[in-house]
């Protein structure tokens, strides 16, 4: 079991003929993503790594079945991209680029809603099962393992060090989601503790969150009323200074929202054992596990 | 980005906004010529920073001779820290009521959230909430007339104020979506003319960063430090602190949990740097050099190799010890894509290289202040 994709999910590729999309295309492969088909106006009939290039999102779903789509095509076209790929019957929305405009990615919002469809992202790392041999996104291949954990998290590398850790540890995970460092993401902190709880493979949740927003805070209180498995928290962010973006548009201290210490209190207060450092995460679930 | 309150005011003034009709000046003499169309004027520095009032950026004069000197001692003048070239004169009003209205984009409904108080002149933030009226927009529909109506209903306004209110908003709206905007703010909104007319008497116009693509029509104005500009035109992400030890980092988060580390064992970092993810070697290079051309105590790089290859990082690091040479301690620490190959290239050009993040901390905290640490 795994939330959201699986060994079943057919990926179509948006804009797998870029040098983004043609190189994490091949390493989707390689992990075992069953990818049916790839999108290029210009240059259907073309293949990439063996995978056809069709002209549109419908074309890939008529011939190939399709019904996730990995976006790697240029921000100021994602919104085009989107509407093609939810016109089209696409379940799952997985939209890696940075930098969409915030209007357009709540336009996306919007319509993706309307027709029942799971947004991750903008501006994500993506999704990855690895008991699944499912991943639609730009993590590394090698530093993922199967087992319990349900890892949901802001930002990539540092969701990276903490999954290495883990694995390291010998504490594989059942699905990691990047929900993306955007102020309009598709599928947030809620969504996923919603998703882990219900999953029978998941036994333990690791959050990693980051200042800025009040998502950590909503995801405590959804904690304390629906979560009954551990939960483990990192947040980044403690010595940001306020009024400063910190790299993630979402990721900025707003006079006296979006501290670290309201999170920590917050989680802490909902039971979720929060980690001063990156590679305490292993040690707490460890122990939350036990 | 933000826009200057003169182009702000021509934006609304576009949508059907009244503005006051105030004039744009580069010099005490046009200044003059401004204050012989308008009469009694208010003068005001046109900055990008809160407070100007305050700081001495807005005077009032009642003749044209006075508003040319009010413009003199005005232009040119150093408001926390920005030099003041352009003035707008506006006409001074008379003022019986301040409103407040605003839209802005509320990330957590993923919709455009309208706040509008009959409390208006200071800041929103310190409004009570129960005197605060929100709205949200449904992108599809759109702001329709009978949603700026009951707005308008709902913080007091009647009649022909009512409508007048709403013919504002519905503009500001329009403003909001074309321009792509994230924020689009009057503050006060003045009620002049014996009570029965509204205007614009300040307005504050962000557009979004991601979608300047679309408008070259705004002049750009880049704020930060001088170090912020010269890393941004690199193409990553860099905010300054006021530390002093460098910090080099890949992705977002990855950056702000080294600086976290760094501190928890006592260091000071002298900034954010997110190095991207999968850089190449020149801009990792270029960013380090700028690194290095603060004068740091020391220089902390923190790799995690995802995309990111560690060979390559090593690479960029020594390519700039050989060019302009390290003369603070580094360390670096990395792990993951090709850890082993690049931290084998360090320690061949005598760079401390470690795997463990924490080690990596607490030996460039002892380097880079001696034995205090």
């Amino acid at each position: 079991m795994a939330v959201i994709i699986n060994r079943e999910t057919r990926v179509v590729v948006q804009g797998i003929t870029g040098s983004q999309g043609r190189f994490h295309t091949g390493q989707m492969l390689a992990f075992g993503t069953q990818i049916v088909g790839g999108t290029n106006f210009d240059k259907a009939g073309q293949t990439v790594h063996d995978v056809p290039v069709y002209a549109t999102v419908h074309e890939a779903v008529e011939k190939g079945g399709a019904n996730a789509s990995v976006m790697f095509v240029p921000a100021p076209f994602v919104k085009d991209a989107a509407f093609e790929a939810i016109h089209a019957g696409i379940k799952v929305l997985v939209l890696v680029p940075e930098h969409v405009p915030t209007q357009e990615t709540m336009e996306i919002m919007a319509y993706a809603q309307k027709h029942g469809v799971r947004v991750i992202g903008p501006n994500t790392f993506g999704i990855i099962s690895p008991r699944e041999k499912c991943k639609m996104g730009i993590m590394p291949n090698h530093i993922y393992k199967p087992g319990p954990v349900g890892i949901v998290a802001r930002s990539g590398t540092l969701s990276y060090e903490i999954a290495f850790t883990l694995s390291n540890n010998n504490l594989g995970q059942s699905t990691v989601i990047g929900m993306g460092g955007d102020r309009v993401i598709g599928t947030n902190f809620i969504d996923a503790l919603e998703l882990f709880e219900a999953d029978p493979e998941t036994e333990a949740i690791v959050m990693v969150g980051e200042i800025g927003g009040i998502q950590e805070e909503m995801a405590a209180e959804y904690i304390r009323e629906h979560v009954t498995k551990p939960v483990v928290a990192y947040l980044a962010g403690k010595s940001a200074p306020p009024g400063k973006r910190m790299g993630h548009a979402g990721a900025i201290i707003e006079g006296n929202r979006g501290t670290y210490q309201s999170k920590v209190e917050a989680l802490t207060e909902a039971g979720v054992k929060v980690a001063s450092l990156p590679w305490e995460v292993a040690d707490l679930v460890r122990q939350a596990l036990r | 980005m933000k826009l200057y309150e003169y182009l702000a005011k021509q934006i609304l003034a576009e949508h059907g906004v009244p503005t006051g009709g105030g004039i744009l000046c580069e010099t005490p003499e046009q200044v003059e010529e401004a204050a012989r169309k308008i009469g009694p004027c208010a003068v005001k520095a046109q900055v990008l920073v809160g407070g100007r009032g305050k700081a001495g950026g807005i005077k009032l004069a009642n003749t044209p001779e006075e508003a040319r000197a009010r413009a003199q001692e005005i232009l040119g003048m150093n408001l926390k820290g920005y030099t003041v070239e352009k003035v707008l004169v506006d006409p001074q009003l008379s003022i019986e009521k301040e409103y407040y209205v605003s839209i802005t984009l509320d990330g957590l409904a993923k919709k455009p959230l309208i706040m509008a108080s009959a409390s208006g002149g200071m800041e929103i933030e310190s409004v009570p909430h129960d005197q605060i009226v929100f709205q949200h927009v449904e992108l599809d529909t759109g702001l329709q007339p009978f949603l700026a109506r009951e707005v308008a209903r709902r913080i007091g306004l009647t009649g022909d104020l009512a409508k007048q209110f709403a013919q504002i908003l519905t503009g500001m709206y329009q403003a909001f979506r074309r321009y792509d905007a994230e924020l689009v703010e009057i503050n006060p909104l003045a009620l002049v003319d014996g009570g029965t007319r509204l205007v614009a008497a300040d307005g504050r116009f962000n557009v979004e960063d991601d979608a300047l693509f679309r408008h070259p029509e705004f002049p750009r104005v880049e704020e930060g430090t001088e170090l912020e500009k010269k890393v941004k035109a690199i193409g990553l992400a860099f905010v300054q602190l006021d530390g002093d030890i460098a910090v080099m980092a890949n992705g977002a988060g990855m950056a702000m949990g080294t600086l976290d580390t760094l501190a928890y064992y006592g260091g000071r970092p002298a900034n954010f740097l997110d190095a991207g993810g999968g850089s190449g070697v020149e801009p990792t290079a270029r960013a380090f050099d700028a690194l290095l051309g603060t004068n740091p105590k020391g220089i902390f790089v923190n790799i995690f190799g995802g995309i990111t290859r560690c060979d390559l990082v090593a690479e960029a690091i020594i390519q700039v010890k050989k060019a302009k040479g390290i003369n603070v301690p580094l360390v670096v620490r990395m792990v993951g894509t090709n850890d082993l190959r690049g931290r084998e290239m360090l320690a061949e050009a005598g760079i401390q290289a470690f795997t463990d993040m924490g080690e990596a901390a607490q030996a460039i905290v002892r380097a880079a202040y001696g034995k205090e640490a």
